[in-house]
């Protein structure tokens, strides 16, 4: 209170100190009507602001609410909030710290594989809100001559993503984004995640070792030969057309385009 | 219309719907009604959208929309502007905002009295503000700037609230009527939060109804609101948006709809979402009173005439 009288803070700063700041005292510029107390209308405003960003974390991880189970999700959710508030009045932006919170966060150190989740869920949500745009047909490189396919440059689709795990969060985000039984999950076979939403719905699936290396280096603007000696460090066996195949099939690409700019 | 005209400014683009007129009601929009709403095929109801959820880029949310819009007038609802904060808008915001009134165009456009930010935190709440004579001018160039920015007035919404400010030195009736006058916008009048800040702060809601500038209205919004108790054990009603219109808010709808005429009125309902059959239910009982204090309305007006 001291810090209060030698520089008065304005009715809005002292409004908001408290609101997620539970060892605040309730705000002196407020008051009920007629000499009547404001606490606990003060915590009505705390609860809403509360409750509603733990709700829509809810909504942006429900597979991590659903693994962890409601009260686990709300107390953790009610620490990311204190620490992390949101900056943005788009909710659907609100949370890219949480996974990284959930990897720190003492009581989830249980379940390792539970921040990679997370970072899925987070990438479903940007597909799922991310342009819309055509997405490249499955013959586009059937126009490519065979000689010149190692030159073809890709565009990525604006929904594209890919999250790579050591854990098998491809598997735990399926079985937890339902509300069908759950059986035992073997988490610890690494999965590389393909995100895509070609039209209205977002898509997730396996990439095959050596896909994710291969995918980033296509978004990253390399061509098809360059993305291709990437995979094969990773894994000899990485199959290059098939799994070209199978990123346009997914809806991954916009475009696929020759060195002299000939779209194809 | 030449190339050199067109450069002085943006294109001012016609409405493809006139503003709504007379008894039409409608309903806060919920995805999962979707599929329901679209099998009626088009009706006369209109449909309200909290314009943050669809400041995405793409995908879904702007597909049902589209959809939605094709066939029903719209009302583009703000909630997070932070009109009544005393930080500059989110320039950044309002551009988003204005970008949906371009490409929706909708029928209504509303804001909050309220605020939301402050600094760089963003609550997600609609926060009171004290009544001045400083915040008062904060909100009319906060309200003007959103005015410039989409080229239309929009609709400033009375808040429900559970404190006051000590500050405040003026009436929250007067510092409205002063904001429509300054500023030109029009106002939505929700008379559930009339209803919920009368009850918290022990005021009469027919005294705030007759010191409100009701020809100012052009959109009204019922909810349900949920109780709890103050600290001294007496009710405290929360602006909950879960359930139906309580019967006193009825009353003073009709009491308010025999006074003005009809005005689009709409059902909030944003938590604990009924079955569209329950919602849609919810509006003929608001079109019921509606179309009833219609009728009787413009013999009404001739009396206050002569």
């Amino acid at each position: 209170m001291p810090l209060f009288k030698q520089r008065p803070q304005s009715a809005y700063a002292a409004f908001a100190a408290g609101l997620i700041d539970p060892s605040r005292v309730t705000p002196s510029v407020i008051a009920g009507p007629k000499g009547k107390a404001a606490t606990r209308r003060y915590n009505v405003y705390r609860n809403n602001v509360t409750v509603s960003l733990i709700e829509a974390l809810a909504a942006i991880y429900p597979a991590v609410q659903r693994i962890t189970g409601d009260d686990f999700f709300r107390a953790m959710a009610r620490s990311h909030i204190r620490i992390t508030p949101p900056t943005s009045p788009l909710l659907f932006d609100y949370g890219r710290d949480f996974p990284a919170f959930i990897q720190q966060y003492e009581y989830a150190q249980s379940m390792p594989w539970l921040a990679d989740t997370a970072r899925l869920e987070r990438a479903w949500l940007d597909a799922y809100h991310a342009a819309d745009a055509e997405p490249l047909s499955s013959d586009a490189l059937a126009a490519v001559r065979p000689d010149r396919l190692s030159d073809v440059v890709f565009k990525a689709h604006p929904a594209t993503r890919v999250i790579c795990s050591r854990f098998s969060i491809v598997t735990i985000f399926a079985a937890n984004r339902g509300t069908g039984p759950i059986g035992r999950i073997d988490a610890s076979t690494p999965d590389d995640a393909l995100i895509t939403r070609p039209d209205l719905d977002v898509g997730v699936r396996h990439l095959p070792p050596g896909g994710a290396v291969f995918l980033k280096s296509l978004i990253a603007g390399r061509t098809l030969g360059e993305a291709a000696a990437c995979a094969l460090e990773v894994s000899r066996s990485f199959d290059i057309a098939s799994s070209i195949a199978e990123m346009i099939e997914a809806g991954a690409f916009t475009a696929a385009i020759l060195g002299d700019n000939d779209d194809h | 219309m030449d190339a050199a005209n067109r450069s002085e400014g943006p294109a001012i683009v016609p409405l493809r719907f006139s503003p709504l007129i007379g008894g039409v009601t409608g309903t806060s929009f919920k995805h999962e009604h979707l599929p329901a709403i679209l099998a009626e095929g088009k009706q006369r109801d209109f449909f309200e959208v909290h314009a943050e959820n669809y400041m995405g880029a793409g995908g879904p949310p702007h597909r049902a929309l589209e959809a939605l819009r094709r066939d029903h007038p719209l009302s583009l609802h703000g909630v997070c502007m932070s009109i009544g904060g005393p930080q500059p808008l989110n320039r950044e915001h309002l551009a988003r905002f204005r970008r949906l009134v371009d490409r929706y165009q909708p029928a209504l456009i509303s804001e909050h009295l309220a605020w939301s930010t402050h600094e760089t935190t963003y609550f997600n709440d609609l926060l009171p503000l004290p009544y001045t004579e400083a915040t008062l001018a904060r909100v009319c160039n906060h309200v003007d700037e959103v005015q410039n920015a989409i080229r239309r007035p929009i609709l400033l919404e009375n808040p429900s609230t559970y404190v006051m400010f000590r500050e405040s030195t003026m009436s929250e009736t007067e510092f409205i009527r002063r904001i429509a006058q300054r500023t030109g916008c029009g106002l939505l009048l929700d008379i559930n939060n009339v209803f919920v800040s009368a009850t918290n702060h022990g005021f009469s809601p027919l005294q705030y109804l007759s010191a409100f500038p009701l020809s100012r209205v052009g959109e009204i919004h019922l909810a349900g609101h949920a109780e709890q108790f103050d600290d001294e054990g007496e009710p405290l009603l929360i602006d909950s948006h879960d359930c139906p219109v309580a019967d006193p808010v009825w009353q003073l709808f009709e009491t308010v709809i025999r006074r003005c005429g009809a005005i689009p009125t709409l059902i909030e309902w944003d938590s604990k979402i009924p079955d569209w059959p329950i919602l849609k239910a919810e509006a003929a009982a608001a079109r019921a009173i509606l179309d009833r204090c219609y009728a009787i309305a413009p013999r009404a007006y001739r009396h206050a005439a002569v």
